[in-house]
């Protein structure tokens, strides 16, 4: 009661919600990371450099970050196109497919390895056709990007989603009135508009893919510099208990992926400050 | 530029936004379309700057028939309701829109395009925005620049949805003002929506009133305001005394007491009587139409309303001039001066 008479705001709790934030990051993501950074530093220098320039460790990071980058691209294109269907038309179907937007979201990882696998494979339903015209999919990288196309789409759609939502189709209306053109409506008004939530949408997709594990091994056949991902090389690395060399993997993960969300969430908040709020 | 339009009719599933619509907008004009939510003068707009199509009917700017044309080829300024504007783009990108988007061959260069923006700024008394964001602007800036965002493309016709609806009123009569001064300056055909009655006979050179899908009547601010020709014309406009009147046998009776009017040419039935409260003229007791008690007096500045009971079961208001005090108790005749009786 006693801080309700007071000065402060109509809410008390700063201090209260503060320090449960501060302790609650710090036990569930801060201390975690401190260790794993202080067992690498078990490593010398020497050491450290020699396992991250090793042929297989470059390979797996690249197989990784290239690939998830490639998907979480893809999602953002395939995923805005969904978006604009779901929220610009009424059409029979809509809270269906609106509802299956989220399953990746829900569907445990390895299930969904093990169903893309069998589709995708010499002689699943969509692998046949493929196989056919010549494309290997499961069992290959093409297979850990198709996985990761699956398992990044929901972050594009439900970012831009609301933005979408709240985007007043009058002003597409505006632009033609003017003189625009379709094409030149999406890129001068429309994409600008949505660039903040574009952008945050490829940010998530391709995190989440980075750090893709269960459904990606299932599909990639997991030959080393070829079809291996970084986490998969963490993994074998912890099984012959070669516990140093897998955190200096994993630290290095840790640095590309802070480095690559930082950097987008600037230019982020670069589009966003183009976009004031109302 | 003249619009013409002709036997229009839009539908939306059964509900008929636009039932047969004729009009015809001469060049220069500045026409208000007034009329409830519902009544279909924003469909109308939109048909007339290409952002719907009619089920039927003609839409002609100076003859050429324009429903052949998107709203991109139809050189119409839009100024929306809630002024659409761009919010990733400053100010002066907004209004640069309509001209950075031409086709090539006939796009001016950034030195004309500059120009031409910082004179619509200036039209428009807002030239120090020029660098903000739509967010940082008030109401009135907001609507200002979208109409200077609009006059960019030098338009055939101007286009105005509730252009005052989402403003404080202070700011709206500032604007009435201004948006008249402006047409009168740029002199480009204007139609503008409204559901404000005041703010149409105030801006507008034309009035159309609008009801149900149809037009109700056309006619100067002072000719829809002095002789509305329907029922709802009447309603809608200006406050009127209405009396549920029996017309028989060439005469018109309130309850029980005929009424000394004429009741030529009206058909026999129930009808209403619609008067305006200050064409009640006050006279001493016997003289006038009707005969009454005064009940109440409240004074507003020049006027004095009075609730007057009538003989024959109603009870009105009237406004009167100050010059016969009236005080409750005081018996009167009232005689209208302008009035209308329409069946039903």
């Amino acid at each position: 009661m006693s801080a309700i008479v007071g000065r402060r705001r109509t809410l008390p709790g700063f201090g209260l919600t503060m320090g449960l934030t501060l302790s609650w990051l710090s036990i569930i993501i801060l201390i975690p990371l401190a260790g794993l950074f202080l067992k690498s530093l078990e490593l010398s220098p020497e050491q450290f450099w020699n396992i991250l320039t090793s042929r297989r460790t470059l390979n797996a990071l690249r197989v990784s970050f290239g690939l998830a980058f490639a998907a979480a691209c893809v999602n953002l294109v395939m995923g805005s196109i969904i978006v604009w269907a779901l929220v610009r038309y009424r059409f029979p179907g809509r809270r269906l497919f609106d509802a299956i937007v989220d399953v990746p979201f829900a569907l445990p990882t390895a299930v969904a390895g093990v169903a893309l696998t069998s589709l995708f494979a010499e002689k699943g339903w969509l692998g046949a056709p493929l196989a056919a015209a010549g494309i290997k999919v499961a069992f290959t990288p093409v297979g850990i990007f198709v996985a990761m196309i699956f398992i990044g789409i929901p972050f594009v759609v439900r970012t831009v989603q609301p933005v979408l939502q709240d985007l007043d189709p009058e002003i597409e209306e505006a632009a033609g009135s003017l003189g625009a053109s379709r094409w030149q409506t999406i890129i001068r008004v429309i994409l600008p508009s949505l660039a903040p939530a574009l952008l945050t949408g490829l940010a998530l997709a391709f995190a989440r893919a980075v750090g893709e594990y269960g459904s990606v091994i299932f599909i990639a056949g997991n030959l080393p510099n070829v079809s291996e991902i970084a986490p998969l090389l963490i993994v074998i690395r912890l099984s012959e208990f070669r516990y140093a060399d897998a955190t200096a993997i994993a630290t290095v993960m840790l640095v590309v992926s802070f480095v690559i969300i930082f950097a987008v969430n600037r230019l982020q908040r670069w589009a966003q400050n183009r976009v004031p709020a109302h | 530029m003249t619009i013409e339009v002709k036997n229009l009719v839009k539908k939306f599933g059964s509900f008929a936004a636009l039932d047969g619509v004729d009009l015809k907008v001469d060049n220069g004009e500045l026409v208000a379309l007034l009329g409830p939510s519902g009544s279909g003068k924003t469909t109308l707009l939109r048909i007339i700057a290409g952002l719907d199509w009619p089920d039927s009917g003609e839409v002609t700017f100076n003859g050429a028939d324009a429903l052949a044309q998107g709203a991109r080829e139809r050189h119409v300024g839009f100024v929306f309701q809630h002024y659409a504007l761009f919010r990733h783009m400053t100010v002066f990108e907004n209004v640069a829109f309509g001209l950075r988007v031409q086709p090539r061959a006939v796009r001016k260069d950034e030195v004309a395009i500059r120009a031409r923006v910082k004179e619509l700024l200036d039209l428009v008394q807002l030239d120090w925005l020029a660098d903000r964001y739509p967010s940082q602007l008030s109401g009135g800036q907001r609507q200002r620049i979208a109409l200077a965002r609009a006059l960019a493309i030098e338009p055939r016709i101007l286009l105005l949805d509730e252009p005052f609806g989402a403003l404080d009123a202070k700011v709206r009569k500032e604007l009435r003002k201004w948006l008249r001064s402006l047409h009168h300056e740029i002199n480009v055909t204007s139609i503008f929506v409204t559901h404000d009655q005041e703010e149409a006979l105030e801006v507008a050179n034309r009035v159309v009133v609008m009801d149900k899908g149809k037009i109700e009547q056309i006619g100067s601010p002072d000719d829809v305001y002095d002789n509305p020709a329907t029922a709802f014309v009447y309603g809608f406009i200006g406050e009127s005394i209405v009396l549920p009147v029996e017309v028989a046998n060439g005469a018109v009776s309130l309850g029980d007491r005929p009424l000394a009017l004429a009741a030529d040419g009206l058909s026999p039935g129930a009808s209403k009587l619609f008067v305006r409260r200050h064409d009640m003229l006050v006279g001493p007791p016997g003289t006038g139409a009707f005969e009454g008690a005064v009940q109440h007096v409240r004074t507003f500045g020049p006027v004095q309303r009075a609730e007057v009971a009538l003989f024959g079961g109603e009870t009105i208001e009237i406004d009167a001039p100050r010059d016969r005090e009236l005080r409750a108790g005081d018996r009167v005749g009232l005689e209208p001066r302008r009035y209308r009786i329409f069946a039903g």
